[in-house]
């Protein structure tokens, strides 16, 4: 069965272009990039290239990119670095709906010395910036916010946060993860000071992430060893991902239309007739500023894991807010931070589309959910109360 | 993705017995909507006694689905008395076992047979033994000491898999380690034994209690708290953020304030929000 891919915010098909590129550094061209000979020094120079199309993405400079192994270890490097630039420093400012790398962070760091703020969002996933205006002060070492969560695909005003952080003279970290590829990023017009990506959220592959370092902000290398990346991250580079990352953001660059303009509108389908055709159904998060590929959906009355399972039997890929999926007994913190009532987290879905989706999956999809919905609820002792609550 | 025996996926993609007996001799209902699984058993007895019919509704994801279905299919043919001894190991083994993170499935399908019983012989409905220790999914100290007892815990994350206490906030996983090592036999941590304190001492260390254990609980959930006044005994607070709109404002007052600064300052305080 060919799968329905629909989770996109968790993983991307790595694109046959990025595969194709990067084959011949797995196989005849293995020298390493540091080399003397050219036979090494081609392979530097095919990373060269590959940083300057990342640097093109972000509109940024070569020297900027710093390329790491995943988005996680680039949030973790941002993080430290602020906080060994600035060790009088010891307050740090996030959200409450960080994806783990910078919440579990925060948790840790709050429990080691650290004053940590976790920002609150509405209903709507929105951030309560005036929250978070109020809770800078000297003694802030960064401020990290997510450019777009990754449960409900709501955006945030990082530019301006960004901003407001910098005329304070504080370090301003995103993690953008979700927002690069799919929204357009400028940083040579921007406050941002750093900016964390992961490779395999924009069909590069796994085991590869970029840290954007805007030049002249303070700097402490996580890992210590080799000259590598300028000094700023030792060991050997991961040749072959890197020139695969290379390809990859140029690949998204083309591909950005079709995203907000085709995927867009699959999205919007997709998510007008699930709600139409399913009662009790709502959409989590800020229907307004919003990525093009992402809806989190909820649906009442049932757990989530039941309708993954359900949906799987038809190669429909998604994933769920509920408790049960985590391995956790709680629902995502995410859709608790935005207040999501138990009735209704317990059954979100989230469907996060990629270039590589078709209407006549959308259509599929369309077809195959409400009869899932209605025979979970059909075993469910809340069912008919939900029923004639709404 | 969870490592699910055929058995089990089996019975959620085909679940035995669903619905609900309308003219029923039992019914048991375990779980509520926050808890995240929900269960209501009902069972109808034959002229023989033994139980003839049997029909579940269960809220909850695939494992507590299959648990349901199992459950009722075990128990059709018994008599109450067999009914009453089916275990949620058994439960468990009927699927061919279960993720270590959903025996509380099993747990929950016991725990409606026993309700069901329970309302069929007219019992009042039991009140929940001992006192609640996880207030997020209300569970008590008899129970968990019964789980740790029957299935040989020895964790916290254990007790969080059968009976999901400590799996919310965290805040009672101090109170759960102390039934595992009363029950283990392992000689209990030493209560602190408070010792006459002065105002000052008092309102310091209340104050220091709430900036240190208490504030950054809260604070996590978008709320806080602030000292208002100490008046002898009596600690007054407000409750600030998402604290002071929340139906459940009150239990974390007397909960989980209350208990922490006896415990930490003075067994006497009562806490008091003003």
């Amino acid at each position: 069965m060919k799968p329905i891919y629909m989770d996109n915010n968790a993983t991307t098909r790595v694109a046959p272009e990025v595969v194709q590129e990067m084959m011949p550094y797995f196989s005849d061209l293995y020298g390493n990039p540091s080399s003397m000979h050219a036979f090494g020094g081609n392979v530097g120079a095919k990373l060269k290239a590959a940083r300057e199309h990342v640097a093109t993405l972000l509109g940024a400079l070569p020297e900027e990119i710093l390329f790491t192994s995943c988005g996680t270890e680039s949030d973790s490097t941002a993080i430290h670095a602020a906080i060994r630039a600035h060790p009088e420093k010891k307050h740090i400012i996030t959200t409450r709906v960080e994806h783990p790398a910078v919440k579990n962070l925060g948790e840790h760091l709050a429990k080691n010395g650290y004053r940590v703020t976790f920002v609150p969002v509405d209903r709507q996933g929105r951030l309560d910036l005036d929250y978070l205006y109020k809770k800078l002060s000297d003694d802030t070492a960064i401020v990290s916010v997510m450019w777009a969560n990754n449960e409900t695909g709501t955006i945030f005003p990082v530019e301006e946060i960004a901003k407001t952080v910098r005329e304070r003279g504080i370090v301003f970290h995103t993690d953008a993860v979700q927002a690069v590829g799919k929204i357009p990023i400028d940083m040579a017009d921007s406050a941002i000071d750093m900016l964390s990506i992961s490779g395999h959220k924009l069909h590069a592959p796994k085991g590869i992430g970029v840290l954007y370092i805007r030049k002249g902000t303070k700097f402490a290398p996580f890992l210590m060893g080799g000259h590598q990346e300028g000094g700023r991250r030792a060991g050997t580079e991961n040749s072959a991902s890197i020139i695969g990352m290379g390809r990859a953001a140029q690949l998204v660059m083309e591909y950005m239309d079709d995203e907000n303009t085709r995927v867009r509108a699959l999205r919007d389908k997709l998510e007008t007739e699930l709600l139409k055709r399913v009662p009790n159904s709502m959409v989590n998060g800020d229907p307004e500023n919003r990525l093009p590929n992402t809806t989190s959906i909820a649906f009442e009355f049932i757990e989530g894991e039941g309708i993954l399972l359900l949906m799987d039997q038809f190669g429909i890929c998604a994933s769920s807010g509920s408790a049960c999926t985590s391995g956790s007994l709680e629902p995502s913190h995410v859709l608790r931070a935005m207040g999501v009532p138990f009735t209704a987290a317990h059954g979100s879905i989230r469907y996060s589309l990629s270039i590589y989706n078709t209407e006549e999956e959308i259509d599929f999809v369309i077809d195959k959910m409400p009869p899932i919905i209605e025979r979970l609820r059909q075993m469910s002792p809340f069912w008919q109360k939900g029923q004639k609550a709404s | 993705m969870w490592d699910y025996t055929e058995k089990t996926k089996e019975h959620f993609l085909n679940p035995r017995n669903v619905g609900f007996i309308d003219d029923f001799d039992g019914i048991g209902e375990v779980g509520s909507l926050s808890c995240g699984d929900a269960l209501k058993l009902t069972f109808k007895l034959g002229d023989d006694e033994r139980i003839a019919d049997a029909k579940f509704q269960t809220f909850g994801c695939a494992s507590a689905i299959a648990s349901s279905s199992a459950l009722t299919e075990m128990i059709k043919g018994m008599t109450l008395q067999e009914a009453a001894k089916v275990t949620n190991d058994d439960i468990a083994d009927y699927l061919g076992g279960l993720p270590k993170e959903k025996m509380h499935c099993s747990v929950m399908g016991r725990d409606a047979m026993e309700k069901a019983i329970a309302h069929y012989r007219g019992e009042a409905e039991k009140k929940i033994e001992g006192e609640i220790v996880c207030e997020c999914f209300g569970v008590s100290d008899v129970q968990i000491e019964r789980a740790v007892r029957e299935n040989g815990l020895t964790s916290i994350e254990d007790v969080t898999d059968y009976v999901k206490a400590g799996g919310g906030c965290e805040n009672c996983h101090d109170k759960i380690q102390f039934i595992i090592d009363t029950v283990l036999g392992n000689t209990p941590r030493a209560a602190k034994k408070p010792e006459a304190l002065t105002n000052i001492q008092k309102i310091k260390m209340i104050d220091a209690t709430l900036e240190r254990e208490i504030k950054p609980a809260l604070n996590q959930d978008g709320g806080d708290i602030e000292l208002v006044d100490v008046d002898g005994n009596r600690v007054m607070v407000k409750l600030r953020g998402t604290c002071a709109s929340c139906s459940k404002s009150q239990i974390t007052l007397k909960h989980y304030v209350e208990t922490k600064l006896k415990e930490l300052v003075s067994q006497d305080l009562v806490v008091e929000e003003v």
